[in-house]
C-alpha cells in the first residue's frame, strides 16, 4: 500500500476546507507571500526565461536517454562505496529502507523533508517495525506531531496558524514550563531546535530525499534552509537516501542550470541556505560522515508515463509554484487533493500514481486559468494534462452521471447550433427574471458546486452568441 | 525478473528503445565527457574586484555578514573581533586544513580546539574551497581539513575565503572541484551555503536560525589588487 488517499472524496473534502476558518486564515500567507517573492527574484535575473528553457531542455534529454543515465549513476554510486537499491513499487521501497534501518540495529531514525517517504507511507511501516521515526523539517515536524500529512510539497504546515502549532507544541513537549511564550513564529522554531538537537544526535540512522541524482558522479542532492537535512545526513552512521527515477541529470552543470529556477520559483530565493551534494559514504581519513550511503529508487509509476501524453510531468521539479499561483489550492488548501500531491502538478500526478479510479476527480480541480503552466520553470504544460486525464475520465464512464448528463446534454445542443441559441436564450431571460432583484443567485440548481462558495451572477439579458451577432453581425 | 530489470525493461519499454541503441550512448557519451556549461547569467562575470564585491552584496542580501582582511595572520583578531562585537564565547574549534596552521590565535584570548564538532561546540571555522558571487554563496568540502559537522552544529560558523577563490558562476567552481578530485569524482560532501539557517514554516514568516547555524560570518582573505 502506498500512502492511502482519500482523492475520492476530492468534493467533500473541498467544501469542509472552505467552512475551516483557521485553514483560510491559514491559506491567505500562501497568496500574500508566495507570489511577490518569487515575482521579484524573477525581475532580478533577465536570464530566467532562457535558464527555464535550459532547463527544460535538460530535463527532455536526461529522460529520452533514462535508462542510460541511470545505468552510469549507478555504477558511480556502486565506485564510490555507495548502494542502490531498486523498488519497482511503494511496498518493495518500503521493504529495503526496513531492512536497511534492521540491519543497523536502528531505534530512532531522523529524516529530512521527502514526498516519496510521504508516497510510499515509511512513518507508519518504520513504528510498526518499531523504531521511532523523527522528522526534522520544522514544517513535518508539526505535521507529525499533529498526525496529518504535509498539504504542501515545500510547505508542509502551510495550513496550520502560529496559534495551532503553538497549541500542539503545549501538548506534546511535556516537562516545558506551561506559561512559556510560544507567541511567534521565532519562539516556535527556537522550541523545536532545541527538542530536535537532541533527535538528531542520537539518531542511528537519517534519511533525506534527493531534488537530484547526478549521473556524471553518482551524487544525490538535497536542496533546504534549516540545515536539518545536513545533520540528518551527517550524524548518524547510515544516510539512506529516497529518490525517484526522474531525478536523474546528466552533469554538475545541468543540476547548476536547474537550481537557478528552483529556489526562485519555489520561496522566491536566489539559492536556498543549503545545498548539499553527497556522494558516497565517508571517505579515509574523513573524521565524520555517514559509514553507509543507500539509495533506494522508486519507479512506482513513473516509467509508465514515459512515452505517453504525461511524460512531460517527469520533468517536475517539486518547486510548489503551480500550487502557490493556483486559484483553487488557495481556496481549499492541499489537504482536500486527499494524497501525496496536491494543486496542479498534483492533479496530473496523482492519477498517474495511484489510478484514474481513485484520482480522476482531480483534475476537475481547476479554473484553467493557465497560471500554473505560466509560472512552472520547467514549462510542464499542465492545463492541457488535466484536459487529458478528463478525457479520459469521461470515456472510462467514472464520472458521476449528473456530470454525464450534462455532458451528453451539450453534446445534444451543440450539434444541433440553432436549437442552442433558442434554448439558450429562454434561458437567459428566464434567469435575468428571476435574479432581476439581486443581479445575483446565492443557489442554483445544478450549480450548488458554484454557489456554495460564491454567488452567480444573474444574466444581462442576453446571450453571448445573441449579442455577438448583435455587435459584430 | 530483479526489481532492476523490471524497472529498466518498463523504462525502455516506454521510450520504445533497446538500450543498445549506438546514437543514444554517443548523445550520452558526448553530454559527460562535454558537459555544457548551458545559461550562465551575466551578473558574475566581472573581474577579480568586482566578483568580491557582489559576493558580498549578495552575501550580505541573505544576512551573512562579510569583512575583509589583507593577510591570513589577522585572521585571529578578526573573529575575536566579531565574537567580541556579538556577545559570543572567546572559543572556536576548527579542522586540520594547513591554511590554519601558524597564525597566532595565541595572540587573542581565544580559547582554541581541533577537529569535527559533537555538537557541543559555540563557533565553528572553516575554510571553503570557493566561493560564487552571483548568489554569495560558499562552497565547503568534506575531509580532516575542515569537518562537515562544523558547518551545522555550531550556533555561530566563521568562514574563510581566499579572494582568489571567489568566482563568479557555479560553473567555474564545478570545474575547479572536477580537476581537483578528477573527472566524475567528488568529495563525499560539497556543502553550498548562502546565509545563515532560516524557516518559513510557521506562517510563512521568515525566521532566521533554524536547526543550522544562527549566525555566518565571511571572512575574504587577500590584499586586493
Ligand atoms: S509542475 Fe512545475 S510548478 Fe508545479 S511543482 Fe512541478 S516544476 Fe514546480
Amino acid at each position: 500500500m502506498t500512502a492511502v488517499p482519500t482523492s475520492p472524496a476530492f468534493k467533500a473534502n473541498a467544501s469542509a476546507a472552505l467552512r475551516d476558518p483557521d485553514l483560510q486564515k491559514a491559506l491567505r500567507f500562501v497568496r500574500g507571500n508566495f507570489i511577490g517573492k518569487r515575482a521579484s527574484a524573477v525581475a532580478r535575473l533577465p536570464e530566467f526565461d532562457a535558464l527555464r528553457d535550459s532547463a527544460r531542455a535538460i530535463k527532455d534529454h536526461a529522460l529520452a536517454h533514462l535508462d542510460l543515465y541511470l545505468a552510469q549513476w549507478e555504477a558511480k554510486v556502486v565506485a564510490s562505496g555507495g548502494t542502490v537499491h531498486w523498488a519497482r513499487d511503494a511496498d518493495e521501497a518500503r521493504r529495503a529502507v526496513l531492512d536497511i534501518c534492521k540491519a543497523a540495529g536502528a531505534k530512532t531514525v531522523t529524516k529530512g523533508k521527502s514526498m516519496i517517504a510521504e508516497e510510499i507511507g515509511l512513518n507508519d511501516a518504520l513504528e510498526a517495525a518499531g523504531m521511532t521515526p523523527v522528522e526534522t523539517d520544522l514544517g513535518e515536524y508539526v505535521v507529525q506531531v499533529r498526525g496529518e500529512a504535509p498539504s504542501h510539497i515545500i510547505a508542509p504546515a502551510v495550513h496550520l496558524t502560529k496559534e495551532q502549532v503553538a497549541a500542539d507544541f503545549r501538548r506534546v513537549h511535556a516537562g516545558l514550563p506551561a506559561d512559556r511564550d510560544l507567541g511567534d513564529a521565532a519562539k516556535i522554531l527556537g522550541e523545536a531546535r532545541t527538542i530536535l538537537r537532541g533527535k538528531f544526535l542520537a539518531a542511528d540512522v537519517g534519511i533525506t530525499g534527493a531534488n537530484f541524482l547526478v549521473a556524471e558522479t553518482g551524487t544525490s542532492i538535497i536542496v533546504t534552509n534549516e540545515g536539518n537535512g545536513d545533520l540528518t545526513q551527517t550524524l548518524p552512521d547510515v544516510h539512506v537516501v529516497l529518490a525517484s527515477i526522474e531525478k536523474i541529470v546528466p552533469t554538475l552543470e545541468d543540476a547548476a542550470q536547474i537550481l537557478r529556477v528552483l529556489a526562485r520559483s519555489a520561496t522566491g530565493q536566489d539559492m536556498s541556505v543549503y545545498t548539499t551534494l553527497s556522494t558516497g559514504p565517508r571517505r579515509s581519513g574523513d573524521p565524520d560522515g555517514p559509514k553507509a550511503y543507500h539509495v533506494v529508487v522508486l519507479d512506482n509509476g513513473r516509467s509508465a508515463m514515459l512515452g505517453s501524453k504525461f511524460q512531460d510531468m517527469l520533468r517536475c521539479i517539486r518547486c510548489g509554484a503551480c500550487m502557490n499561483h493556483c486559484p483553487v489550492y488557495h481556496a481549499v488548501g492541499g489537504h482536500a487533493y486527499g494524497w501525496v500531491y496536491p494543486g496542479p502538478m498534483g492533479a496530473v500526478l496523482t492519477p498517474a500514481l495511484i489510478g484514474i479510479d481513485k484520482g480522476g476527480h482531480l483534475p476537475n480541480a481547476s479554473t484553467f486559468c493557465g497560471r500554473c503552466q505560466d509560472v512552472c520553470p520547467m514549462r510542464i504544460p499542465l492545463p492541457d494534462m488535466m484536459r487529458h486525464w478528463r478525457e479520459r475520465e469521461f470515456e472510462r464512464r467514472l464520472s458521476p452521471k449528473t456530470v454525464r448528463g450534462g455532458l451528453a446534454l451539450w453534446a445534444f445542443f451543440a450539434r444541433r447550433p440553432a436549437l442552442y441559441a433558442r434554448a439558450t436564450d429562454l434561458a437567459m431571460r428566464a434567469l435575468a427574471f428571476a435574479g432581476r432583484r439581486k443581479g445575483r443567485f446565492s443557489s442554483l440548481p445544478l450549480a450548488g458546486g458554484w454557489t456554495a462558495t460564491r454567488d452567480f451572477p444573474a444574466p444581462q439579458g442576453a446571450t453571448f452568441q445573441a449579442r455577438w451577432r448583435k455587435d459584430h453581425g | 525478473m530483479s526489481a532492476r530489470d523490471d524497472v529498466f525493461a518498463s523504462i525502455r519499454a516506454g521510450l520504445g528503445v533497446r538500450g543498445d541503441e549506438a546514437p543514444r550512448r554517443a548523445a550520452v557519451e558526448a553530454r559527460l565527457r562535454d558537459a555544457p556549461r548551458g545559461v550562465v547569467p551575466a551578473r558574475g562575470e566581472l573581474d577579480l574586484d568586482g566578483r568580491v564585491a557582489l559576493f558580498k552584496a549578495e552575501a550580505e542580501r541573505v544576512a551573512a555578514t562579510v569583512v575583509e582582511i589583507a593577510d591570513a595572520r589577522d585572521l585571529p583578531a578578526e573573529l575575536a573581533r566579531y565574537l567580541r562585537d556579538n556577545n559570543l564565547p572567546a572559543t572556536v574549534r576548527f579542522g586540520a586544513d594547513p591554511f590554519f596552521d601558524g597564525l597566532p590565535f595565541g595572540d587573542t584570548a581565544l580559547e582554541v580546539s581541533r577537529g569535527p564538532s559533537e555538537g557541543a561546540d559555540a563557533v565553528g571555522l572553516s575554510r571553503a574551497a570557493g566561493a560564487v558571487a552571483e548568489t554569495g554563496t560558499l562552497a565547503l568540502l568534506s575531509g580532516a581539513d575542515n569537518p562537515t559537522t562544523l558547518n551545522f552544529l555550531p550556533e555561530t560558523h566563521v568562514v574563510a575565503v581566499a579572494r582568489g577563490d571567489v568566482a563568479g558562476d557555479y560553473e567555474t567552481l564545478i570545474a575547479r572541484v572536477r580537476a581537483q578530485f578528477g573527472r566524475g569524482d567528488m568529495p563525499r560532501t560539497l556543502n553550498f551555503v548562502t546565509g545563515p539557517s532560516r524557516s518559513a514554516d510557521i506562517e510563512q514568516t521568515l525566521v532566521q536560525g533554524a536547526h543550522g547555524p544562527k549566525r555566518l560570518h565571511v571572512v575574504i582573505v587577500g590584499a586586493s589588487a
